[in-house]
């Protein structure tokens, strides 16, 4: 009856879960940052990025993200989602 | 083949009446549960492409000839929204599908307590911001209409662009109403519909790539080729303003969750969560595939197209220029798509909207009593969603035609979205944060609303139009820091980056913080542990409690809401899920919730829940309901912890229940086995005592000798009877605390030496140990009986030490003021599950040896209970081991 005390490690499955979903929050972060790098190029001289780059850059994160989201999304299960199990602390959340 | 608008009219239609048959057939199939398709994962992510409107199709390519590559911030925030599907659509989606939630204005006054106020608040923002786009998309239609006609020679110039715009709304609307309103349940999805936008969404894609396709290969000459001309075009070079990419990327993303038609398609029209796995790749590749030739053509058109032509046709103009007739009927048909399935869904979202948050209100208040009064709510409901769907059209057309199609339309994308997005804080606030409340949903909203009317909407119709140019350029009454675009005397910014980012300041901050200082009505937080916990406890809320509602009043209202045929299967279902027959359940809590949330499907939470209140007798959550919640949970808590004490109360008497059970059942069968004993014990001698006297009396012949043996044998047996029966008389004196004690002073070693001698041990077999100078001890007590005691012992490992050289010792010490005799002899002992009983009445060690009657110890027990001392079994020794302890005498203790 007593409340059963929060496992301090989880399973190695529902460990890949919970670090998989971590992932797939941390995803739209990624692609963002990635996608801000070009405000850094120089944008007037010769050296400024010629829009070709900017094109073959944007789009490369871009496809590389659908790929990244794709395999996420596949990866995570629903059965994990959860969230009223406590997080692992101690399993590195 | 010529582009002629013979033809062009003549393809439109067919197309529409494509679409048409598209939308019947899905609509068919759906009714028959054939629709299996229509629920696939790509139909899903289709269907969200209407976020590419006409504005995508058209406009990307005309902002990139403006702009540059800055047009790609529209289709990286919802990209990012799309990738990072896992924290926040799919709790949205969630929450939509457990509440029955029918549009953005419903989700928010649902999570702040089904509140009215708010929805209609939101639908008349979500009413101005959409209508300038609809505008918009009834421009393209046009616009595009109008340079096919230039293109054609036979055709006399395109006068009245204005009969095309009517014409295309009119249309819009009868395919609205007719797709869209079949069912008043908004959760029952709009198969019809999002089958044909799904349609719709293939045709504009593969429109525009196919002009891509065309413009990279067949003029550009190749991708590298291609490449190298962009770089020397006049967008050769990477010159985005950091700030407008920023901001506008956010804005970008902050719509697609908000726009009143994203939010239809993304949570009211989803089947099923798992769609949005899919979504999440499939619908950044489609966004990726859409923008992947918008540069390509944009270059390509400003240097083939003569200078002065509009950018935003390019995706029309360019194949008309190089004679690519088939191509841009096809890219004309790809706009038209585009600019259809936005209005089409547009129009639905906020017609949902409009009737459920404006008109049912009144109507209800109109007709007073409500629900119950006479006619149909169905018929209303429905009427009043299709006349929403016809108004929402004039509206657009209305503005079309006021602001003359003029370049004002341009920038209406951007005004539009962030207007919606100024619903973004109380809906992420609403769905992560608890605290947040509907107070600070209104102060948050109102101040975005108001700043983003000065700030954007108002300039965007240029100067002179509805404000002055002196109040742009210096402010309302020369304040300068009001300046709309420059307020709090802060001017540089871009204009879109300035209204945004104020707008959004405020608005969040006006909700936070009056969200920090207001409190919520028990409905709000009832709904917001609801909306924020939603993966933790898709239970329904506790709405209605104790009510006296008729569920015949219920089965009237319902009936004309659902319609008469679900409104009984549901009233039947209850009922029988409730044990009862027939239609008529018993309006209990939870059944009055699930009612509330099928009606809400209808006609939306707040409405939903203020005509069950009518019928209930406006009984609402109180304080002391969620009290009552409270205090249940507290109550369970101690009766668990009550009970988890009780338990192991339990467990403790048991086990000593057990023990004692045990001791009993062992007693029980020592008794058995004395009685059994005891009679064999004085049968025997009772049998030669007969056998002998009956000899005597009857032999005449015997000698002298012989009588003389036979009395001395009945004598023996006669004494051994009464030994016997003096144990048990001197047990039970002893037990009844009868026996007198004598009293004397005298040493230890002298008793011992008394009980040896009694019982012929150190003569016989028995070897004993004794260490002298220890028993040198002064005792005061009844030394008789001590001996009587050290006898029974000595005799006992007489009788049972069976080595092969028996031994015993006597170690004698002092401790703590008790004096300690041990008797350890050296044999098997005793078996450890007899050493409980070894002192109880006829409890013998072993069978094998007929010594006594089994009283010895418990007799010694008794004597030395009497003496103030204690024997016990001491275990762990050589063989078997007694503990005789004793009180030191007084005067012992002196020495």
């Amino acid at each position: 009856m007593s409340e059963k005390p929060a496992p301090l490690f989880l399973e190695r499955r529902s460990y890949r879960q919970r670090r998989l979903m971590d992932a797939a929050r941390l995803a739209p972060l990624l692609a963002a940052i990635l996608w801000a790098v070009p405000l850094l190029w120089p944008r007037q001289g010769d050296e400024a990025m010629p829009t070709s780059t900017s094109i073959i850059y944007i789009f490369g994160v871009w496809l590389a993200m659908v790929g990244v989201s794709l395999v996420l999304s596949r990866r995570l299960t629903e059965a994990d989602d959860d969230t009223t199990t406590p997080r692992d602390g101690g399993g590195g959340a | 083949m010529t582009a002629t608008l013979n033809l062009l009219v003549a393809v439109c239609l067919g197309y529409v009446a494509f679409l048409f048959l598209v939308a019947f057939a899905a609509e068919r199939a759906a009714l028959r549960g054939q629709g299996g398709w229509l629920r696939s994962p790509l139909v899903y992510t289709l269907s969200l492409s209407i976020y590419c409107t006409a504005w995508t199709f058209y406009g990307a390519v005309g902002y990139a000839a403006r702009s540059g590559l800055e047009f790609l911030t529209i289709y990286l925030g919802p990209t990012l929204v799309m990738i990072g599907w896992w924290w926040g659509l799919r709790k949205l989606v969630r929450i939509g599908r457990t509440q029955r939630v029918t549009s953005v204005a419903d989700l928010i006054s649902s999570r702040y307590g089904k509140s009215t106020l708010l929805a209609v608040f939101v639908t008349l923002i979500a009413v101005i911001g959409t209508t300038p786009y609809i505008a918009l998309q009834l421009q393209s239609v046009t616009a595009s209409f109008a340079s096919i006609a230039q293109a054609d020679p036979n055709a006399a110039p395109l006068e009245d662009t204005r009969q095309i715009a009517l014409s295309v709304a009119v249309g819009l609307a009868l395919f609205t109403i007719l797709f869209g309103t079949r069912n008043l349940d908004a959760n029952e999805r709009h198969h019809g519909v999002v089958m044909a936008i799904a349609v719709e969404a293939v045709v504009k894609l593969f429109a525009l790539m196919a002009v891509g396709v065309f413009v990279v290969w067949g003029i550009g000459g190749g991708p590298a080729q291609t490449l190298a001309r962009i770089d020397a075009s006049q967008m050769g070079q990477w010159q985005v303003d950091g700030m407008r990419w920023g901001g506008l990327t956010f804005l970008s993303a902050a719509a697609f969750l908000t726009l009143p038609r994203m939010f239809q398609v993304l949570v009211v029209e989803n089947e099923d969560e798992q769609h949005l796995r899919t979504a999440s790749w499939a619908f950044p590749l489609y966004l990726l595939l859409i923008s992947l030739f918008v540069v390509p053509i944009a270059v390509v058109g400003l240097e083939i197209m003569p200078a002065g032509s509009n950018p935003d046709q390019f995706v029309l103009t360019v194949p008309l220029a190089q004679g690519q007739d088939t191509l841009a009927m096809l890219s004309f048909l790809g706009g038209f798509s585009s600019a259809t399935s936005m209005v089409i869904v547009a129009a639905i979202a906020l017609a949902t909207m409009v009737s459920n948050h404006i008109v049912m209100p009144i109507w209800l208040n109109l007709t007073g009593g409500g629900a119950v009064m006479s006619g149909d709510v169905r018929n209303v409901v429905i009427t009043a969603r299709r006349l929403s769907i016809a108004g929402v059209l004039a509206l657009g057309y209305v503005y079309y035609q006021m602001s003359g199609g003029g370049a004002a339309l341009a920038a209406i994308g951007l005004v539009s979205f962030a207007g919606v997005a100024q619903f973004l804080p109380a809906l992420l606030g609403g769905i992560l944060w608890r605290g947040a409340t509907r107070a600070g949903a209104l102060a948050g909203l109102s101040t975005g609303f108001v700043l983003w009317v000065w700030c954007m909407l108002l300039p965007s119709f240029g100067a002179d139009v509805v404000i002055p140019g002196t109040v742009l350029a210096e402010g309302p009454w020369g304040m300068g820091w009001l300046r709309p675009q420059a307020l709090f005397g802060i001017a540089g910014l871009d204009p879109t980056v300035h209204a945004v980012l104020w707008s959004m300041l405020f608005n969040t901050g006006g909700f936070v913080i009056a969200s920090l200082l207001t409190f919520p009505s028990p409905l709000e937080r009832l709904q917001g542990a609801q909306f924020v916990n939603v993966f933790q406890h898709s239970a329904r809320p506790q709405n209605w409690a104790g009510g006296t509602a008729q569920s015949e009043d219920l089965i009237v209202m319902a009936q004309r809401i659902l319609g008469p045929a679900q409104a009984q299967a549901l009233f039947q279902d209850e009922a029988q899920r409730q044990g009862l027959a027939g239609y008529l359940p018993e309006p209990t809590p939870d059944f009055l919730a699930r009612l509330e949330r099928e009606l809400s499907g209808s006609v939306g939470a707040a409405t939903a829940h203020a005509m069950v209140g009518q019928i209930m007798g406006a009984a609402t959550v109180s304080v002391e309901d969620l009290l009552a919640v409270a205090d249940e949970t507290a109550q369970m808590m101690e009766y668990s912890s009550q009970l988890e004490t009780k338990s192991e109360e339990l467990a403790r008497t048991a086990r000593q229940l057990r023990a004692a059970n045990e001791k009993l059942t062992q007693i029980s069968v020592q008794k058995d086995a004395f009685l059994s004993q005891i009679s064999h014990e004085l049968r025997t001698p009772m049998t030669s005592i007969r056998a002998f006297s009956e000899i005597l009396r009857d032999g005449g012949g015997l000698g002298s000798q012989a009588q003389s043996k036979y009395a001395g044998i009945i004598h023996d047996e006669a004494i051994r009877l009464t030994r016997l029966l003096d144990d048990l008389l001197d047990l039970s004196v002893l037990e009844n605390g009868q026996v007198n004690l004598n009293i004397r002073t005298g040493i230890l070693s002298a008793v011992i030496d008394h009980a040896v001698a009694a019982t012929g041990a150190g003569h016989g077999l028995l070897k004993l140990h004794r260490r002298r100078a220890d028993e040198e001890v002064t005792l005061e007590t009844d030394l008789d009986r001590l001996a009587q005691v050290f006898i029974n012992l000595i005799a006992n490992a007489q009788k049972y030490c069976d080595a092969a050289e028996p031994e015993l010792t006597i170690a004698v010490q002092a401790r703590d003021g008790r004096l300690l005799v041990d008797f350890i002899d050296n044999g098997p002992g005793i078996p450890r599950q007899v050493q409980s009983v070894v002192f109880e009445k006829f409890s013998r060690v072993s069978d094998q040896k007929a010594g006594g009657a089994g009283l010895g110890l418990a007799i010694c027990r008794e004597i030395m209970a009497r003496l103030d001392g204690t024997i016990a079994y001491l275990p762990g020794q050589s063989g078997a081991a007694f503990r005789v302890t004793l009180p030191l005498s007084q005067r012992m203790a002196a020495q």
